[in-house]
């Protein structure tokens, strides 16, 4: 897994022909869509829930969030990085995936903040599962929105050329985007087990109570 | 057809409540209002009429949160939710009557509002209040559902405007281009798609939120 992050790393500077603000692409990039792909997975797992009623999804579903907020996070780190770095600001609200990931923040906060103030119980999962379900349909209406607001506000579209990309560079990318991947399944895995021992623990101690 | 019936007597008793106790509407149209007024003071005197435009959905939003932190109030008073959840309709129907109650409290403080921001700042044309009112309707169909759970919570009133807001910005921004932008139409066409989006989740929805 390290290993994986670390040929990324060290494979990305031979082909960055960019400079060296260009390298973060190969991260930024594979988080964001981790991110986008831990949302949906929460989403996924919060349906699972609300159709089938199996308990154990509520789990999945908090923690597959959890990670997608954590890679969200990241996201806006490295895209604000970057940012700074190629057109010399920390935040332009014309880039809208970066404008779009602020807006996913702030709902999942949302949603940390509903689940632990909501009684434990089958009415907290359900209730925390429908919100994710918002959150996975906000992200295409929002995006929508802020494309919207985009020509609204500003007439000339920041236009940036495409990641021309070589095929040395696309492999790294894929490298990176695999490896960034593996880590969030990584992380996920470990969180689960963390709380799911939890839960057995507390389970146990109201029982030996 | 019972469905609509359902529906139409649930938001009827809202109504027949406000209009007894009269606790959310004078509040709201009085909160508009003020708002408005501490709007004009906090913008600069020759600011364009466009920053006016924003701060007036400003208002609108907080004066809907202020509408949808009172909508399940007598509910859980008096347990009354409990007694409808138990009652041999169909759950979604609460949710609908409930919207519907919440969208006619927002629309008569709109009503007010309104006119008033076209007195004190700039007009409004047909687009801008076409605007409103399709904003309107996405802010109570999700508020409805979204204060149902913040009622259930430890944090009441606290959690709803965190629930809400991230949520509204998009109509925010429909609302906002529906106002001053040249091709408002497509504003408007962007809101109803938001309205219609969430009122099928919203209402898909409602049955898991209340059951225990």
């Amino acid at each position: 897994m390290g290993v994986a992050i670390f040929l990324a790393l060290l494979v990305a500077p031979e082909d960055s022909d960019q400079g060296i603000s260009q390298r973060i692409f190969y991260i930024h990039v594979p988080i964001a869509l981790t991110a986008y792909f831990c949302f949906g997975l929460g989403a996924w797992k919060a349906l699972r829930l609300l159709v089938r009623g199996e308990e154990r999804h509520d789990l999945e579903s908090y923690v597959a969030i959890h990670q997608g907020t954590i890679f969200g996070v990241l996201t806006l780190v490295t895209g604000s990085i970057w940012a700074k770095a190629s057109w010399g600001h920390w935040w332009l609200w014309s880039e809208d995936q970066l404008v779009l990931f602020l807006v996913l923040f702030l709902f999942y906060c949302a949603y940390f903040m509903l689940r632990f103030s909501l009684e434990e119980g089958p009415r907290r999962a359900r209730s925390s599962a429908v919100y994710a379900l918002f959150g996975v349909v906000l992200i295409p209406v929002s995006f929508l929105a802020i494309r919207l607001a985009e020509g609204l506000i500003h007439p000339t579209v920041f236009t940036r050329d495409g990641p021309q990309m070589s095929a040395s560079m696309f492999a790294t990318f894929c490298v990176a985007w695999a490896a960034v991947t593996l880590l969030a399944y990584v992380l996920y895995r470990v969180e689960l087990v963390g709380k799911r021992l939890d839960a057995d623990l507390h389970e146990l101690r109201e029982i030996l109570r | 057809m019972t469905y609509l019936t359902d529906v139409s007597a649930l938001a009827r008793k809202d109504l027949k409540i406000e209009l007894r106790a009269r606790d959310t509407l004078p509040a709201m149209l009085l909160f508009v209002l003020s708002t408005l007024v501490v709007f004009h003071f906090a913008l600069p005197a020759e600011s364009a009429s466009d920053a006016a435009y924003g701060l007036l959905w400003v208002a609108i939003v907080f004066t809907a949160l202020l509408g949808l932190s009172r909508a399940w109030v007598p509910e859980h008073e008096h347990g009354v939710l409990d007694g409808l959840i138990l009652a041999p309709c169909d759950r979604s129907a609460i949710w609908l009557g409930k919207t519907l109650a919440t969208l006619a409290f927002l629309l008569a403080a709109q009503v007010v509002a309104l006119p008033a921001f076209a007195l004190f700042f700039a007009s409004l044309d047909v687009t801008a209040v076409a605007g409103v009112v399709l904003a309107d309707v996405g802010i109570c169909v999700v508020g409805s559902l979204l204060a149902a759970m913040a009622a259930a919570s430890r944090a009441r009133e606290l959690l709803l405007p965190l629930l809400v807001l991230p949520l509204s910005i998009p109509l925010i921004v429909g609302g906002v281009g529906a106002a001053i932008s040249p091709d408002g139409e497509r504003y408007l066409l962007f809101l109803a798609l938001y309205d219609a989006v969430f009122a099928v989740l919203s209402w898909a929805s409602f049955e898991y939120v209340v059951t225990e």
